[in-house]
């Protein structure tokens, strides 16, 4: 009976198609929607996530977030550095300039100031040269979505200069940073250059990154720090998800994602449901007869359930596919959106998603076949 | 066809009631109703429009249950069988023809004909040719492939004729086969019906307003009002002499 019930569904093409066309672009839509989501998130966080090898980091109690920093008095890297299992602390600057490109726009950058003896805080994956070219004189690397951004439609390469405050800086190393939250240009240089690219030289420091000692948990430390300097130290998780946690309380990205989501998810419950009613309510005469030939009830639900299946796995199938191929080409052409794609976590939601799309609106149209009278079929 | 000497009884029902509707709208269609059919002969049901031969008929074939009474076929008290074993003994022993023929647009004549071998666990394709065989046996050679909507009406009948006998049921349904056939296609129907469907241990019953198949009859209950008001045992003999 499982081929009647897809003949049944598939000598519908204008209804299959509805229903299979409705729980693609839900699909699709959501899956889209929320990818993005995700990877907006993960940029919330990229600056947190590219420090590698620091586990720990110290700010001004009042800082909630990586995009959102305060001053600290350059006596407090010292103190955090004389801490009971701290191995080693590094000033960590990070800021915002707007930089002017050669077309004359205005940018904006995020400015990360990593210690100047150590050159720590910066992501090992470098496209073009390397860490040590940062000890030359105004060297700063620069994310290749930034260079792009700099120089529209030009290959990465090393050697070119640009302004910032009025001071040189040279590019000397195309890092792969991921882009941040707040910006596209991602800019590494030296802590006392990045001062004076942007504030002139005054001295502010604004995080300390730490690494804990071999055998003392980075969480230890954070609180050890707390205790003996005042200020907030956090692991590299915990600030990662505050900086997650601070774009979803104060922004209206939840707000505006959730309801395109639940846009999706609704137009795909009303347009399959509405659908699948209207196919099993035009069928409902057939499925009497079957009924009424002596076909069981459960044979009839599972007719229902194999033409709501046929439809769900079809729609969410080529909602994926559609899905996949956008996070394929697109980021790729797009700096916007560089670095996101098909989470496996997200499709795997909405797969279930599809699935409840499906089966809900099988439960509301199975009652008419449960409840059809097969004796009308004798009646005209 | 055959004599009614000690005939055994295909349908036996005793005291039907059955009404539909409550309170004010209650309409009650049989009132202690006495029907029975006789294995290896036609059985007409004929009366007025309203008074109640589809509702019967429903009852015997186990798609609606009555209220009062006692609804014996072929050997089983259909008044003790739950709803799931009543599915199951129709599918095993009763073949239906509508009025509406009823067929599935979306599958082929040969499917349509093999849904109830395929209902019963038989593959696709032994049913499919089980059906081809019977359709090709009902003249619809060259047919079997196309869709209800490619046929002519009395081919689509014919379909739904061959879906109702394919399993061989002991007892098949009819209600108004001939009614939107002309004249030469009820006869044709009705002779198909005779040397397809009948033998010794099988039975057929019929409802009709069409005066012209009455020569088919081996007995014919007139019902009115809900109840049957005469038979007749002999009717073409009467006619005939
Ligand atoms: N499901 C139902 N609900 C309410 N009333 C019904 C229902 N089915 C039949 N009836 C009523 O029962 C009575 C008998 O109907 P039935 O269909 O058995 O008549 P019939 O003898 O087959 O008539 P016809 O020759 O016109 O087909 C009619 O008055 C009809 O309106
Ligand atoms: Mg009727």
């Amino acid at each position: 009976m499982i081929r009647v019930a897809l003949r049944m569904l598939i000598g519908d093409p204008t209804k299959c198609l509805g229903l299979v066309i409705g729980v693609a672009f839900s699909t699709l839509l959501i899956c889209q929607q929320m990818s993005i989501f995700f990877g907006l998130l993960g940029r919330a966080s990229s600056v947190v996530n590219d420090v590698r090898e620091a586990n720990v980091w110290v700010m001004d109690p009042a800082v909630k977030t990586i995009d959102v920093s305060y001053p600290l008095r350059d006596t407090e890297l010292p103190r955090v550095r004389g801490v009971e299992g701290v191995e080693w602390a590094v000033p960590f600057y990070k800021a915002q300039v707007q930089v002017r490109t050669r077309q004359g726009t205005l940018e904006n950058a995020v400015i990360l100031g990593i210690d100047d003896a150590s050159l720590v805080g910066v992501p090992d994956e470098f496209v073009l040269g390397g860490i040590e070219d940062l000890a030359m004189p105004d060297a700063i690397a620069v994310n290749p979505a930034g260079f792009r951004l700099l120089f529209p439609g030009q290959e990465l390469d090393l050697g070119r200069t640009l302004e910032l405050n009025d001071r040189r800086a040279k590019i000397v190393a195309i890092v792969d940073a991921a882009p941040a939250f707040a910006a596209n240009l991602t800019i590494y240089t030296r802590y006392s250059l990045a001062t004076q690219y942007t504030n002139n030289g005054r001295n502010q420091l604004r995080f300390v990154l730490a690494k804990s000692r071999d055998g003392v948990a980075a969480e230890e430390v954070t609180r050890r720090i707390t205790e003996q300097t005042g200020l907030k130290a956090l692991t590299s998780a915990q600030f990662r998800w505050e900086s997650i946690h601070y774009i979803l309380a104060n922004t209206g990205i939840p707000i505006s994602f959730g309801t395109v989501v639940l846009l999706g998810a609704i137009i795909g419950v009303a347009v399959v449901g509405l659908t699948f009613h209207q196919f099993i309510t035009e069928n409902l005469r057939q499925y009497a007869a079957l009924k009424a030939i002596g076909v069981r009830n459960l044979r009839l639900l599972r007719m229902t359930l194999t033409h709501a299946g046929f439809v769900g796995v079809l729609g969410y199938g080529i909602g994926l596919g559609a899905a996949a191929l956008f996070f394929s080409t697109v980021p790729k052409k797009s700096d916007a959106l560089r670095g996101f794609y098909l989470l496996p976590e997200v499709a795997v939601g909405v797969g279930v998603l599809a699935a409840g799309i499906v089966t809900l609106s099988t439960l509301i149209s199975m009652r008419r076949v449960l409840s059809v009278d097969p004796a009308t079929v004798f009646r005209g | 066809m055959n004599t009614d000497t000690a005939t055994e009884l295909a349908v036996d029902c005793r005291g039907i009631e059955k009404s539909f509707g409550e309170g004010e709208t209650r309409v009650q269609v049989l009132r202690g109703t006495d029907f029975d059919a006789r294995l290896g002969q036609m059985t007409f049901l004929v009366g007025p429009s309203g008074c109640g031969k589809t509702t019967l008929i429903s009852v015997i074939g186990a798609i609606l249950s009555c209220e009062a009474g006692e609804v014996h076929v072929l050997g089983s008290d259909l008044r003790r069988m739950k709803k799931g074993a009543l599915a199951d003994f129709r599918l095993a022993n009763f073949g239906f023809i509508f009025q509406e023929y009823n067929l599935l647009p979306a599958l082929t004549a040969a499917e349509n004909a093999s849904i109830p071998l395929v209902a019963r666990g038989e593959s696709n394709r032994d049913a499919e040719r089980s059906a081809e065989e019977l359709l090709g046996k009902l003249g619809l050679e060259g047919h079997t492939a196309k869709m209800p909507a490619q046929l002519s009406g009395g081919q689509q009948q014919r379909v739904a004729i061959a879906r109702a006998l394919i399993h061989e049921p002991r007892l098949l349904i009819c209600d108004e086969p001939t009614a939107s056939l002309d004249a030469a296609s009820g006869h044709n129907v009705m002779e198909l019906l005779r040397d397809v469907a009948l033998a010794a241990e099988r039975a057929v019953l019929v409802v009709t307003h069409d005066h012209r198949i009455f020569e088919f009859a081996d007995r014919i209950h007139h019902m009115s009002d809900g109840v049957i008001e005469s038979t007749d045992e002999h009717p073409n003999e009467e006619q005939d002499g």
